[in-house]
């Protein structure tokens, strides 16, 4: 059996596969099987089995996530099921091959999580940059319509869905997922406070789940092969496989779907190709930008939920940037910083302040005037802006990779200092 | 009620407040800048951490913001701790970063909500070195001043202006650190309550732009308690003066009627007090056909009183002159000679009003907001009763609320939440006007129509609360089918007397039904209500009876009678003598005229039109032949019977027994708080010398006021006032108008000691 569920019959040139490949793959069968057979309830019931956790960043378990939905006659209606597809995070390029590659995959992982939460209407809200994609899927989403995947009594099941596409009009803010429902619904794409969970009051006030793009493409083999299947798969107690990727000064950078729990020195050095010639590996932001570096020792960690917390940071998108030895810490930082900074949303005070200043220092420290007491400044943004001291987990999420930064590269920092200039200029 | 554990002290709180709400509820100090009473909590300042603690034996605990944590029972927390306190400095060391250091040259300072939670976090230190970013300023119009550079983007602006009151030209655009707060492109704000905007920022950003030419800190400015007199909603406002200016007229909280906010009319329509056309010397001519001339009061008053002498003469009252003057008049010219000074349709309006609102019960504002369901009936409220409207675009938020947080329980404080659940869903509001008003975009219904169209449609809900039958579904049938499902169901209306009358008849169809229901009536002028309790006359048979002296009071003939009416009345008139504080048409055919003190420099005693009677004072005394036009007709008797306030307002609760219990409406001369008078003064008041350098560089005396509790003077009692002499809002460290928080029972809620003013009227229909 495939042991890359997801990529594993994509087309090696890129094209997407059609309707009628997909189908002939085995498309479409988990819908077929679960749709109007087994009980809403039950295809819950399975993923919570699978151990199945989300991969946009949080890693919550997904059937967990469902149960919160209310059912029956409780839950007001309309209840939404929104795709996250709005993939901003810098190194983070995963989505995209899934939506562009098999753009029905994602099609029948969003009608089978609507079916188990039992719901009415679904969206996939899409990065706008990703226009191929957008293409791709809308056409796929016309073909799913004309044979009966989606739209009323869906494989005569009495249980219709509609799906719709919306494409974003690009902030990162908008990958969160209450601001993607404010943005959804027309407003600020600010995010909401919790609680409410968008569970019980999300899209315009009703029950909703928002799921990442390679969360819900799980679903289709998930329910076709069942959940031990599904937990084979992994290397470790989270089931599945996951998509795995790396960009930095590699010789081949990538993203490669790859067991679950699948140490970095394999993806790094197997996949990836190793560094390019000349350079060294120096650190590894294993989760993406917003995750704390891990250094070369940690190598053998194990990219899973649990070891990477263990390790003291985050599996992230586990879409890994890499930092070599020829690339200035510090300006990489500025670099991650300005993108924060200027994805802030501007509600809350610590981050709409707090990065923009982070920026400066950075910048004035890269550019050789920084002074020692701006280190204290960074270190203190560090622990000001954690999870809880601000709206939402943006700029704490921007504080991992500072926060680590400073501890780990605090030499090159004071070099700046020392010098007044970038040692790498 | 639960117990909270604030630093392992217990304390009693309301179960549905946040933290931040109790906490200031119980007098702790914790700063914040985007919660706001009436706006509910938003979280996204930070400024008001707290840290909270597991149990007892939890000593890290964690910070969470207090205006988002539900009160629940057994909660533990502390204010004063170092971490928290740490986090709240730096709060404001982010806010300062872009943040203009020059308090000195600001229209905020002195009175700044930033200012006072800086002090509060005892952020001092400037680490930020580095450029600050700064916006373009907008011409906003000529009301609102606009310094984006002071914003700290607490959203409440936004908040109130679009999403409270309903505006639509005031937003926020970009993100990040450039998010902008003001119009898409300068021009005047078109909101009526726009000028709110002065006190729910908490910085300089929005500032009055006609206080601003006066450059007075709120320290010094002579205050006092008024109401606003442009409409007959009477909303409570605090006029300010300086250097013999109103300066500005700020928001006077009082929980049944206006709240926090004001309309504009209120706040920026007092512009006739410093006015060029404000006569401020007696004139008289000396004969007909002679140009009127400055005189003394002296001789003003002898010629007047020579006029009126022996002769029958007639007295025309005024709704915009408070219940002792037109009392005065009617005790000099006699009951019989007393006309109402309203026009026809008024006086038929106002006394139907009057009627109506002793057989039924009326609501207040805060009546009105409260309520399920509500029918306007004719009026364009933005128009008559603007701050009205405001209420009843709450109630049409609020309704839906009410079922939406059954079905998800959300604390009703927790803004966006709220919103979030009730969506579009319009609250049951039905609205029938001659045209479209601003008010419809809020009504779940609306039906346009002539009045009688719209009396029609007012008696056929009557009839259908009377016998609901399920089968038509016209509009009657529905509102009629939400008035009686609502537990507390407001009528509005005013103006035309087939109107009333219908809304009437709804409210008596609903009272039959065993519904508690209530009848609201507008009114024009700030005492069009006391004028008619008071009693007299209709104008149109002025025309008619004619007499050889005409006395007027506050009041312009030709704005109430047709034109060739007033032209062929004030012919026939031997002397005429008007009493007014600026030219009109009449005063410019008057024979005698008597500069009369505006409501901003006199007191007195209006009526609302729910019947309320409350108590104006002075801010500032009138210049010197400028009196409060009872002195005047006072002093036109044969001998003075009035020589304070007290006096006048006593006698006429002991002539007219509607007007009994008038001088309830507040504390008399004689009230002294610790053998003191109230000052209205602050204690800071700068310049007391300077301000008269030019005349005399001794310090004058300041003017006696023997008709009221306060004075004129930085002396007197520190302690806080009975509501209704209430002069400023200040307490220590709260040198904002947030420091009303001081001076509720319940922050939100009624003043200690009770919302100030008395109901005249007590309908024969109990509520
Ligand atoms: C600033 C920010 C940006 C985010 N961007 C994305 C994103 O682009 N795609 C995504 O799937 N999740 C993103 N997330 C996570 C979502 O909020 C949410 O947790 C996720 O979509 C849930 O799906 P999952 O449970 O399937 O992972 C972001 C979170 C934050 C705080
Ligand atoms: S942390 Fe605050 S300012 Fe930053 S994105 Fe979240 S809500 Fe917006
Ligand atoms: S807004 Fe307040 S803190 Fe800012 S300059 Fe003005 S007075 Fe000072
Ligand atoms: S303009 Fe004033 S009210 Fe609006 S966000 Fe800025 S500080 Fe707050
Ligand atoms: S007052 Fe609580 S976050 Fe602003």
């Amino acid at each position: 059996m495939n042991d890359r569920p997801l990529t594993g019959r994509m087309h090696p040139d890129r094209t997407p596969l059609s309707l009628r490949e997909y189908e002939q793959a085995g498309g479409y069968q988990a819908v077929r099987q679960a749709v109007g057979r087994i009980a809403p309830v039950e295809v819950m019931n399975l993923v919570k089995e699978s151990n199945l956790r989300g991969r946009g960043g949080a890693g919550f378990p997904t059937g967990v996530k469902w149960s919160f939905v209310p059912r029956g006659a409780q839950a007001r209606r309309p209840v939404y099921l929104i795709a996250n597809a709005d993939e901003m995070e810098p190194g983070a390029f995963k989505d995209r091959r899934l939506l562009e590659g098999d753009p029905h995959q994602i099609i029948e992982g969003v009608i089978l999580a609507s079916y188990a939460i039992e719901a009415d209407i679904a969206y996939i809200f899409l990065r706008g940059e990703y226009t191929l994609a957008a293409r791709r899927v809308r056409q796929a989403v016309a073909e799913a319509y004309q044979a009966g995947w989606l739209g009323k009594n869906i494989c005569g099941s009495g249980w219709g869905l509609e799906l719709h596409l919306h494409t974003g009009a690009g902030r990162y803010m908008c990958g969160e997922e209450t601001g993607l429902i404010n943005s959804l619904e027309g407003r600020r794409a600010t995010p909401r406070n919790k609680p409410p969970f968008p569970q019980l009051s999300g899209l315009f006030g009703r029950p909703t789940v928002v799921q990442n793009v390679e969360t819900l493409c799980n679903l289709p083999h998930l329910v076709t092969h069942g959940a031990a299947w599904f937990k084979e798969l992994s290397r470790c107690k989270d089931g599945g496989t996951k998509i795995y990727g790396v960009s930095g000064k590699v010789k081949r950078p990538g993203a490669w779907e790859l067991p679950m729990g699948t140490p970095i020195r394999e993806i790094l050095e197997d996949r990836a190709g190793g560094m390019r010639d000349g350079v060294h590996l120096r650190a590894i932001l294993p989760g993406g930008a917003s995750t704390e570096f891990v250094t070369v020792d940690q190598i053998n960690m194990q990219m899973d939920f649990d070891t990477c917390q263990a390790a003291g940071t985050r599996l992230g998108t586990g879409m890994m940037i890499v930092l070599d030895d020829q690339t200035c810490p510090v300006g990489m930082m500025l670099n991650l910083e300005r993108f924060f900074a200027q994805e802030s949303c501007g509600w809350c005070t610590p981050c709409r302040e707090g990065l923009p200043w982070i920026v400066q220092s950075l910048a004035a420290i890269e550019a050789g005037r920084g002074e020692p007491a701006d280190l204290d400044i960074l270190e203190m943004h560090t622990r000001l802006l954690g999870p809880g001291l601000t709206y939402c987990a943006l700029a704490p999420g921007a504080m991992e990779p500072l926060h680590s930064g400073l501890k780990i590269f605090r030499d090159d920092f004071e070099r700046h200092l020392r010098e007044g200039r970038c040692p790498w200029s | 009620m639960p117990v909270i554990y604030i630093d392992d002290q217990p304390y009693e709180v309301a179960a549905h407040h946040n933290l931040l709400h109790a906490c200031l509820g119980l007098g702790f100090d914790i700063p914040y800048f985007c919660w706001h009473p009436a706006l509910g909590s938003v979280g996204a300042c930070r400024q008001c951490a707290v840290k909270v603690f597991r149990d007892e034996h939890d000593r890290r605990g964690q910070i969470v913001m207090s205006c988002m944590t539900p009160v629940r029972d057994g909660l533990r927390l502390t204010i004063d701790d170092p971490d928290v306190r740490r986090f709240r400095a730096t709060i404001i060391e982010w806010l300062m970063v872009n943040h203009p250091h020059d308090c000195p040259v600001c229209d905020e300072g002195g009175h700044c909500h930033l200012q006072d939670m800086t002090v509060m976090t005892g952020h001092n230190y400037r680490r930020h070195r580095f450029a600050k970013r700064t916006h373009r300023n907008q011409d906003l119009g000529p009301h609102i001043h606009h310094e984006m550079n002071r914003c700290i983007q607490c959203y409440r602006c936004v908040r109130f202006y679009h999403d409270y009151a309903g505006g639509k030209d005031l937003n926020v655009f970009g993100a990040h650190h450039h998010v902008y707060f003001g119009r898409h492109e300068s021009g005047a704000l078109e909101s009526e309550f726009a000028g709110n905007l002065v006190e729910v920022c908490p910085t300089g950003v929005f500032t009055d732009k006609p206080a601003r030419r006066y450059y007075a800190r709120k320290w010094d400015l002579q205050s006092a308690p008024s109401v606003c007199g442009q409409c007959g909603v009477g909303c409570n406002v605090l006029f300010n003066e300086r250097y013999g200016k109103l300066v500005r007229v700020d928001n006077r909280y009082h929980y049944e009627i206006n709240g926090y906010f004001l309309c504009d009319r209120g706040r920026f329509g007092h512009d006739f007090v410093n006015g060029e056309e404000r006569i401020r010397r007696p004139l008289a001519r000396e004969s007909r056909g002679a140009s009127l001339r400055e005189t003394s009061a002296d001789d003003a008053l002898s010629r007047a009183t020579q006029a009126v002498a022996g002769r029958r003469v007639i007295g025309i009252g005024s709704p915009r002159a408070s219940l002792e003057a037109n009392f005065a008049l009617r005790e000099l010219v006699g009951a019989d000679s007393f006309y109402l000074g309203l026009s026809d349709a008024e006086f038929k309006s106002a006394n139907l009003s009057l009627a109506l609102l002793r057989e039924l019960p009326t609501a207040s504002l805060h009546e009105i907001e409260t309520a399920d369901a509500a029918l306007v009936l004719g009026e364009d409220l933005l128009t008559t009763a603007p701050r009205m409207a405001l209420a009843l675009r709450q109630l049409a938020r609020r309704q839906p609320t009410a079922e939406s947080i059954v079905a998800c329980p959300v604390p009703e404080w927790n803004d966006q939440a709220v919103r979030e659940l009730v969506q579009q869903q319009k609250g049951s509001l039905f609205s029938a006007t001659p045209g479209p008003t601003k008010l419809d975009e809020d009504a779940a219904a609306v039906y346009y129509g002539e009045l009688d169209e719209i009396a029609g449609l007012g008696l056929a809900v009557a009839a259908a609360v009377d016998q609901p039958s399920a089968e038509t579904d016209s509009l009657a049938t529905q509102i009629a089918t939400a008035l009686r499902n609502a537990k507390r169901a407001v009528i509005v209306s005013g103006g035309n007397e087939a109107v009333m009358q219908a809304a009437a008849a709804v409210v008596r169809a609903l009272r039959r039904a065993g519904r508690d229901a209530a009848l609201c009536l507008t009114q024009p002028e700030g005492d069009t209500l006391g004028l008619a309790m008071l009693g007299g006359r209709a104008l149109s048979e002025v025309v008619r009876d004619g007499a050889e002296c005409v006395i007027v009071l506050e009041n312009d003939l030709f704005a109430r009678l047709p034109e060739a009416d007033a032209t062929a009345f004030l012919e026939r008139t031997k002397t005429l003598i008007v009493l007014d504080h600026s030219i009109t048409r009449t005063t410019a055919r008057a024979d005698v005229v008597l500069p009369a003190a505006t409501i901003a420099e006199s007191t007195g005693t209006f009526v609302n039109y729910e019947g309320r009677a409350q108590r104006c004072f002075s801010a500032f005394a009138p210049q010197p032949d400028v009196r409060e036009s009872w002195r005047w007709l006072d002093a036109l008797r044969s001998s003075l019977f009035w020589p304070t306030f007290d006096d006048v307002c006593r006698a006429m609760a002991q002539a007219v027994p509607a007007f009994a219990k008038a001088p309830d409406a507040a504390p008399s001369a004689a009230f002294r708080q610790i053998g003191n008078k109230i000052p209205r003064q602050s204690p800071r008041f700068s310049g007391r010398t300077a301000i008269t350098a030019q005349l005399n560089v001794s310090e004058p005396k300041p003017p006696d006021d023997p008709d009221s509790p306060l004075a004129f003077s930085m002396e007197g009692s520190r302690e806080q006032p009975p509501p209704a002499l209430i002069a400023r809002y200040w307490a220590p460290g709260w040198n904002s108008v947030q420091a009303l928080n001081k001076f509720q029972q319940e922050i939100g809620g009624p003043l200690r000691g009770g919302d100030p003013g008395v109901r005249l009227i007590e309908p024969e229909a109990k509520p």
